[in-house]
């Protein structure tokens, strides 16, 4: 990830790169339609009895300083251009963790005519939890899987690109890379 | 994040992605200065379709769908459904499964209101109660867990009784968690009534009278706060709330505080009421038999959710699948308020007034009509529509 580490002093920089992202990875919740079930699974991963600072992650309210896009719901039809926006705002790397059933499949609301049946049609998701809601403890479990694979600097394999459809200026959104 | 409109006229807009919104709606309050001259707001990011989805699916299969359309009143939303059915179908669940409904629904309410009481500090600012009272909801959470398996969708209801029993050691567990919850609850009680910040930000903001609360049709404990004494516990009891009922909590107040007060006091006598369904659990079987086939007919059924009173309207023609179901949640109706209580306010109280009436953005996702003076509202034609749609994005 990051820049092309051909030099020794690339390499150490990205070394202190990788420690900084794994150490306290900074996270945004987006409800893309969800029943509120995960949302609220999600917020109790923050609070004492399970309390995810210990791990240095922290909820951050701006998408422009966010690392990871903690994501719930079966994206409704309304909410997608959204949610498009919200990752397009993330300055890279960013990954994307999608929580829930209905943010897998659409779950129960599979055949609803206003969703679009999971998150991974819309974005590329690095780490899925399934779970209707997943309990906190899941959650956390999906984070650290991805904290794991970043240590080991193994990113998993992405199988879409969503870019930025041309003539949109975002211009503001290349800070942090 | 605010656009120039006129000489001093800005629309400050918030969401549908916003750090104080947990879930997407969109909120644009026109303000003058500090203070706050018009607001309005946007839903419509979280409707998924469900009441169209639930006519493509089988009586049980809805059972699961209906708790879906809220997280945080699940429980509600299935008893109200099937009751609903049970009325069509002609059966009524034995006792003991009337009265393990009232358990789910109390300790529901007991999880809901204390997720509200956090929440709403966590907006006005106060992070040390949020952290508190969620601590301290986890008891409920594992009380509930322990009932059935699962901390959210329980999933206790079955058409014609439910799922799980409650053994005598459960039962026991259960008590001793609502002591110490009832002692937490008492120092929350203290913290809202004589902590004087929490006061400052509370005690005069989002006043709404009686009369107010009447006309914009307010619902639950926002409109009892606002001393509109209306529970369907008590009014129409359902479940086993007449063999166990509740006592309303009414305030006179109307304003934030009072609505936290109200708030608290209920989750008090919901404690109170499940110790005394605990002492006098009525022995029966759980589920009784239901016909293969729900006949033909229509039906209403009112519960009162954690926000306040939930109306299900359930058409069946005597297939597998119902003809229709109408949900009218009660956050939905409290929206009204909160545009009419804002105008006056700093728009810094706002996070607060939104947060006042408990919205629950996954409940109120469907399209209502009110417009005035016109002909009859609820008959849109497909042109109609489409003329609609054409106008309102010109």
């Amino acid at each position: 990830m990051g820049v092309e580490a051909s030099k020794p002093w690339q390499q150490v920089l990205d070394k202190i790169r990788t420690w900084a992202r794994v150490n306290s990875p900074w996270a945004i919740h987006f409800n893309s339609g969800s029943c509120n079930g995960c949302d609220i699974e999600i917020l109790a991963t923050l609070t004492p009895h399970y309390d995810v600072e210990r791990f240095g992650i922290k909820l951050q309210g701006s998408p422009r300083h966010a690392d990871v896009l903690i994501c719930t719901g079966p994206v409704s039809l309304q909410a997608k251009d959204r949610l498009l926006r919200i990752y397009w705002q993330m300055p890279e790397p960013k990954f994307v963790i999608a929580v829930g059933s209905c943010g897998l499949s659409g779950g129960v609301f599979h055949g609803c005519y206003n969703i679009v049946h999971g998150i991974d049609e819309v974005l590329p998701v690095d780490v899925f939890v399934p779970g209707c809601p997943p309990r906190p403890e899941g959650i956390i479990y999906g984070v650290a899987v991805l904290l794991e694979a970043l240590k080991s600097g193994k990113r998993p394999e992405r199988t879409m690109k969503v870019e930025l459809p041309a003539g949109v200026d975002m211009t503001a959104m290349e800070v942090g890379q | 994040m605010s656009t120039q409109q006129t000489e001093n006229r800005f629309i400050v807009p918030i969401g549908p992605q916003h750090p104080a919104l947990k879930e997407p709606g969109h909120f644009e309050f026109v303000v003058d200065g500090e203070i706050v001259t018009g607001a309005s707001v946007r839903l419509g990011y979280v409707h998924r379709g469900i009441e169209k989805g639930a006519e493509d699916r089988t009586w049980t299969q809805n059972l699961y769908l209906m708790e879906r359309i809220c997280g945080i009143c699940s429980h509600i939303h299935a008893t109200a459904f099937v009751q609903g059915v049970e009325k069509l179908a002609g059966v009524e669940a034995p006792p003991r499964a009337r009265a393990i409904r009232e358990i789910f629904a109390e300790l529901e309410r007991i999880h809901s209101h204390m997720l509200w009481l956090g929440v709403a500090a966590h907006e006005g600012g106060f992070d040390a109660l949020f952290m508190y009272s969620w601590r301290d909801r986890e008891v409920v959470m594992d009380m509930l867990e322990m009932l059935s398996g699962n901390r959210v969708h329980y999933s206790a209801n079955l058409i014609g009784g439910v799922k799980y029993d409650l053994t005598p050691e459960m039962m026991d567990k259960i008590r001793d968690g609502l002591n110490y919850l009832e002692e937490r609850l008492l120092h929350y009680l203290n913290v809202v009534n004589n902590d004087e910040t929490f006061i400052g930000r509370t005690r005069g903001i989002g006043t709404m009278t009686r009369e107010q609360a009447q006309l914009l049709g307010a619902v639950g404990p926002t409109a009892r706060a606002s001393n509109f004494a209306y529970d369907v516990r008590v009014d129409a009891p359902y479940a086993a709330y007449a063999e166990f009922p509740v006592e309303m909590v009414v305030a006179e107040e109307g304003d934030l505080h009072a609505r936290f007060v109200v708030r608290i006091l209920e989750t008090m006598e919901s404690i109170r009421v499940l110790r005394r369904i605990f002492d006098n659990l009525p022995e029966s079987e759980l589920v009784t038999r239901v016909p293969r086939r729900i006949p033909a007919g229509e039906t209403i059924s009112r519960v009162e959710a954690p926000r306040g009173e939930l109306f299900y309207f359930i058409a069946s023609n005597g297939g597998e699948k119902p003809e229709r179901v109408k949900v009218r949640t009660p956050s939905l109706c409290n929206w009204g308020t909160v545009i009419t209580l804002a105008v006056g306010h700093k728009l810094a109280d706002m996070p607060m007034i939104l947060a006042g009436i408990d919205p629950c953005f996954s409940c109120n996702d469907r399209l209502v009509m009110v417009r005035r003076n016109q002909r009859d509202p609820q008959v849109w034609t497909w042109a109609d529509l489409r003329n609609y749609g054409i106008e309102y994005y010109r």
